[in-house]
């Protein structure tokens, strides 16, 4: 029982810095309609600003660095390659954001070389223990941090002028622009903000507690798995992303434990399998319907 | 206010949806576009409203004035800003968002806080059932009131100039008068109006002046009163005249093929 509570809270942690991943996959979906496979180099870009600035700056100046690194690079996707092929199809655009992704990580890796440094965060390999129940402590801080995150998106996405308009467009993109909304100010906010979240997440998921390996391909890897938690989730729906992300946290936590490691890393997968089986447009997606 | 000057538009390379057509709108006027499926009513709309580009069109010769300024070559969002907002064919309000929201979002080009607060006061008055229905999902109001969140989300950002296209459509004839009497009472406040419609008795009973587009090109323009009684708009819109259905369908096929010129009213006038 110990195990499973340490499982559950450990997969929820993970969950929620995959939640921060989906989420931003999720708002870049909804605002563009750009399927965003360079998502994995933004997170590296984050992390490799973190990497070679830690050592100077100390862990939260070079943390502020790769967040707004990686927001500005995918701001910088957005307005030198995106927004140029506005009426193009997206799914060009998301071909387009394989190539970014595959240009960027490479050349990443080549400046890593044979280094696979940590990012030096102050809370990692330092085990929480409760009674029998030993915890770590990056998966609590990333639970916490999180949460605040996701509910401060929430609110904004809901009340705020800039909520309103993201969610207008991604209604009826004809509609917004006759309203005065700029399509350009939205679409960049959207990559911005997904930057940004990639940059919060790659400090989480480049420690020992988390993947157990600096930051390399295998952190490029992980990335990844933002992917199907945004599918299962609904690829359409914030919320969907945040439970999307939670799942695949859990998931990967209790099959890496009862089942096996490698399987791990093939049970997310499987579980976005089995939910697209059930709801083709995952859980809470909207779901297509062609009158004919 | 606004003026149309030989204005030419294109989809693609093949389809040749406008043909230098020429129009004005005075500074409190309503004018309203009439014509049949396919007569570039909505194009005008949108080459106005700057979303021709959206729909893969493209202004080819002529230009459009709005108070002295071009504007067939700025973004949707500038257009608004400068005082125009339209209301697209099929009302397209944001169905998943509530009613609030979607005033809301019609707000977002106003130009200022206060100017958004005016305007939220006029539409509430305009429509009541609006402020009653604040917090209910906009996909769920009936036809009709849909119809006025559209008018209304339109109207939030204060516009000079309102772009209808189409606002009876659909709907039953009870509604289309309580639209009419919406729109003569917006006018009467101060906006001006185009109203494209095919329902010509509506929008003829609203109107000041009024243009007849044909494939493209504008076949009539005159004076609403006058236009409503020309024997050639009674007989192609108004259901006039015509003996049997076939040969309402002869009669418009001749027009159709006679409207190679633009008819001047005066044949009517003397």
């Amino acid at each position: 029982m110990t195990t499973f509570v340490q499982l559950v809270v450990n997969g929820l942690g993970k969950g929620a810095v995959f939640a921060l991943l989906a989420l931003g996959f999720v708002v870049i979906f909804k605002a563009t309609g750009v399927i965003n496979f360079a998502h994995g180099s933004l997170v590296l870009i984050g992390g490799y600003l973190v990497a070679i600035s830690v050592g100077a700056l100390g862990f939260p100046a070079a943390t502020a660095i790769g967040i707004a690194g990686a927001g500005l690079a995918a701001l910088l996707i957005e307005r030198l390659l995106v927004s140029r092929s506005r009426l193009a199809d997206p799914n060009s655009l998301a071909l387009l954001t394989i190539g970014v992704d595959v240009v960027v990580a490479e050349d990443i890796f080549r400046r890593l070389g044979t280094t696979v440094p940590y990012l030096g965060a102050p809370w990692d390999a330092h085990p929480v223990r409760l009674g029998n129940i030993t915890l770590f402590s990056t998966q609590l801080v990333a639970l916490v941090v999180g949460l605040v995150l996701i509910t401060a998106f929430f609110l904004a996405f809901r009340f705020s002028d800039w909520g309103i308009a993201m969610r207008a467009q991604a209604e009826n993109p004809e509609a917004a622009a006759l309203m005065g909304i700029r399509r350009s100010r939205v679409t960049a906010t959207a990559w911005l903000v997904a930057g940004m979240l990639a940059g919060v997440a790659v400090v989480f998921i480049v420690t020992q507690d988390f993947s157990g390996i600096g930051l390399s391909r295998t952190t490029h890897a992980i990335a990844f798995a933002a992917f199907p938690a945004a599918i299962l989730g609904g690829l359409d729906s914030t919320a969907g992303a945040v439970v999307g992300g939670l799942v695949v946290g859990l998931v990967d936590a209790l099959s890496a434990q009862y089942v096996s490691f490698d399987f791990a890393k093939v049970a997310v997968f499987l579980a976005m399998l089995v939910v697209l089986v059930a709801r083709p447009s995952g859980l809470f997606g909207t779901r297509e319907v062609t009158r004919v | 206010m606004l003026s149309v000057c030989g204005l030419s538009v294109r989809y693609g390379r093949a389809v040749r949806a406008l043909e230098n057509v020429d129009l004005e709108v005075g500074d409190d006027a309503v004018l309203a576009v009439l014509g049949g499926n396919g007569a570039g009513k909505s194009t005008l709309l949108r080459t106005i409203s700057g979303t021709l580009r959206l729909h893969r069109g493209a202004v080819t010769a002529g230009q459009v004035i709005l108070d002295d300024q071009r504007i067939d070559r700025l973004d949707p969002a500038a257009i608004v800003r400068r005082g125009a907002v339209a209301v697209p064919e099929g009302r397209q309000i944001f169905a998943r968002m509530s009613v609030e929201e979607n005033l809301r979002a019609g707000g977002l080009g106003a130009a200022s806080a206060a100017v958004r607060r005016t305007a939220r006061d006029r539409v509430h008055e305009l429509f009541p059932v609006l402020a009653e229905r604040a917090k209910q999902r906009a996909g769920l109001l009936s036809g009709g009131e849909q119809q006025m969140l559209a008018i209304g989300r339109a109207l939030m950002s204060g516009p000079r100039l309102l772009l209808l296209d189409e606002p009876s459509l659909g709907l039953a004839p009870q509604l289309v008068g309580r639209i009419a009497s919406i729109i003569a009472e917006i006018h009467v406040q101060g906006t001006a109006v185009v109203l494209v419609e095919q329902n010509a008795t509506m929008a003829l009973q609203v109107a000041d002046h009024a243009v007849v587009l044909e494939v493209g090109r504008v076949a009539l323009t005159g004076p609403a009163d006058r236009l409503a009684a020309s024997d050639d708009v009674q007989r192609l819109y108004l259901g006039g005249h015509a003996e049997s259905d076939a040969q309402a369908d002869a009669e418009v096929r001749a027009a159709q093929t006679s409207a190679t010129g633009v008819r001047g009213l005066s044949r009517w006038a003397g």
